[in-house]
């Protein structure tokens, strides 16, 4: 049994108390032990991505307890790819927070490694209270995280954050619960198989279990109606942590990829499809309430958090086709939408910090420190946010609809797409000409002087890199869409995930 | 037995959610805390209710109390436990920084 399943949870987990231990040193220390920790898991997550790419999937059976008794950590290609996209974002994040913010408050980089740590255990755990319990994980780190540097919005902001997480968390203990009692099982794998073959007097239950998981999941992704705990708490916390949460909601995303791929999905008898029908009308609500929310946004940051609730749309909805290719289109779709919304939210700082009062309240303010540099910047990162040609996003939006040609609802999907990512470039377009062609034009008040020095391209690094990343994803486009396609196609054939955790005599 | 354990757990939800749904944070945090009394009882009544059965193998055993949902409610409540006196600790943190108890840091609401 190869132990580099394991690895990805170890190694962050080992940074996070290593950190702890060096609290009293200096900073620069603890700063380059956190770089070196997200550099060693992207150079993990590149090896576990090499080894499951053939289609294999490594199960990693904790304290070699045999499934379904004991834990297994199960490393297949969606795994692989959400661990890569986590420690790319997580790199970026943290560069940007090592120019300061990371000493605003204490502990910083123990909470992002233990982050991280949830993070990852949950994208590889293969057991449901598992699953619950690296969330709470995650949770409570970014607890801390939205709390840090401190601040009257950020206490409120961070309030509503983690009453609803505490009441999003009691309802899937409810649900998993409910699923041990039906069928005496939490491993995913033997759950897909147990659901399949659920006594009739048991399914309506099962059923209403599978449910309430979705409405934890639905919550964690920000899903309509849930959502509305996201934009104040996105927009209130530190830049850095809000590019990092950039993945949180799509935490969710992957968990009801997972589960309902996998013990919801089209073999699973009874059960079969369970949630189909309700995603696709949700997923393209959530995205055109997201784009209205863009459209109203009063400030920049607001505005980058709705986009974050429209994101989630898209990548549900491309999920909801239920469709390989729809998957797929997710799946690419992903990775492009978290690192624009991180881009955006380093970027919506940089700017914040060069209009002193104003902020980044979307109103004509006075000509910023380096505007053609930042102006250039928010140019491109919209242009690859808004999903306008040439960039990733475009490609995306484009697997998407032509993924969508082959649904009943075609005409819906398409429709709702397209006039959302309309809003999305009017709001964007809007937002850059208040910030850079108006600037100058209103009479400068008191105090709305420029209150930092002027953005050197190293502060502007981390955010480049991101965008870096999203023209990466541009270049590539062939190759990575062919890898997405090739994870769309390992999740649709669940009975390999149930053979390798089980053994070959498993029935799916 | 069951009907009651039944009617504990639905009057612990019922009031967790009443409590929780309140504009201060107070009655926020109680009800937090019996929605999770709540859970944890659930999740233990998931085992089904057996009395005086062992929980592990036994030659002389005639049935077996299921260990798991203990063991699942154990970690449960440790994680519950963590979260309230987190939660509480905000809520402080919350009424000091904002000026009120209330959950918008509103005067009156």
């Amino acid at each position: 049994m190869s132990h580099l399943p394991f690895a990805p949870v170890l190694l962050p987990l080992l940074a996070g108390i290593l950190l702890l231990l060096l609290r009293h040193l200096d900073m620069r220390l603890r700063r380059l032990v956190s770089i070196a920790a997200v550099l060693g898991q992207i150079g993990l997550a590149l090896w576990l991505t090499r080894a499951v790419a053939g289609g294999d999937i490594l199960v990693y059976a904790l304290g070699d307890w045999v499934a379904p008794f004991g834990i297994v950590l199960v490393a297949d290609r969606l795994a692989a790819w959400m661990l890569l996209i986590v420690s790319l974002l997580a790199l970026f994040a943290l560069l940007q927070a090592t120019r300061g913010i990371d000493a605003e408050g204490r502990h910083f980089h123990v909470l992002f490694q233990l982050q991280l740590f949830g993070l990852n255990g949950a994208f590889l755990t293969g057991d449901l209270f598992n699953l619950f319990v690296f969330f709470e994980v995650l949770l409570l780190a970014s607890y801390g995280l939205i709390l840090h540097g401190g601040g009257r919005l950020r206490t409120r902001a961070g309030l509503h954050y983690v009453v609803i997480n505490l009441a999003g968390s009691t309802l899937f203990l409810f649900a998993v619960g409910t699923l041990y009692g039906m069928l005496g099982t939490l491993n995913m794998a033997d759950l897909a198989v147990k659901v399949a073959a659920a006594p009739a007097e048991n399914v309506g239950l099962v059923r209403a279990a599978g449910w309430l998981l979705f409405g934890v999941f639905a919550l964690k992704a920000a899903l309509l109606p849930l959502y509305l705990w996201l934009p104040a708490a996105y927009a209130h916390t530190s830049a850095p942590v809000a590019a990092l949460f950039a993945i949180m909601t799509k935490v969710g995303a992957y968990a009801i990829l997972r589960v309902y791929t996998l013990i919801f999905g089209a073999q699973a008898g009874p059960a079969a499809d369970l949630i189909t029908d309700a995603l696709l009308p949700l997923a393209l609500a959530t995205l055109l309430v997201g784009m209205l929310g863009v459209v109203g946004a009063t400030h920049l940051r607001q505005q980058v958090a709705y986009l974050v609730v429209a994101s989630i749309g898209t990548l549900l909805t491309a999920f909801g086709l239920g469709s390989g290719a729809g998957i797929a289109a997710g799946l690419y779709y992903l990775p492009h939408t978290t690192f624009a919304a991180a881009a955006l939210f380093l970027l919506a700082d940089c700017i914040a910090r060069q209009r002193g009062e104003l902020a980044d309240r979307l109103d004509p303010g006075p000509v910023m420190a380096r505007h053609r540099r930042l102006g250039a910047l928010f140019f491109l990162v919209a242009i690859a946010a808004s999903g306008l040609p040439p960039l990733s996003g475009f490609v995306g939006k484009f697997l998407l609809l032509r993924a969508a040609l082959e649904h009943a609802l075609w005409g819906w999907v398409l429709a709702v797409v397209l006039v959302a990512g309309l809003l999305g470039v009017i709001a964007l377009a809007r937002s850059g000409s208040l910030l850079f062609y108006r600037a100058g034009t209103a009479p400068v008040r008191e105090g709305a002087a420029a209150s930092a020095p002027a953005p050197t391209w190293i502060a502007l690094a981390p955010l480049s890199g991101l965008f870096l990343l999203g023209v990466g994803l541009t270049v590539f486009a062939g190759p990575l869409a062919d890898h997405a396609q090739a994870i769309a196609t390992q999740l649709l054939q669940p009975h390999e995930y149930v053979h390798a955790v089980l053994g070959a005599e498993a029935r799916p | 037995m069951e009907a009651l354990i039944a009617l504990i757990i639905a009057t612990l939800t019922g009031s967790g959610v009443y409590l929780a749904l309140r504009a201060r944070t107070f009655p926020v945090v109680l009800g937090l805390t019996l929605l999770s009394y709540a859970v944890n009882l659930f999740l233990f009544v998931m085992g089904r209710l057996t009395v005086g059965e062992p929980p592990v193998i036994d030659a002389a055993a005639a049935g077996y109390a299921d260990p798991l949902p203990q063991a699942l409610v154990l970690t449960a409540i440790v994680i519950g436990f963590a979260m309230t006196a987190f939660v509480i600790v905000l809520a402080l943190k919350a009424r000091s920084e904002l000026g009120s108890d209330h959950v918008d840091g509103r005067e009156e609401a």
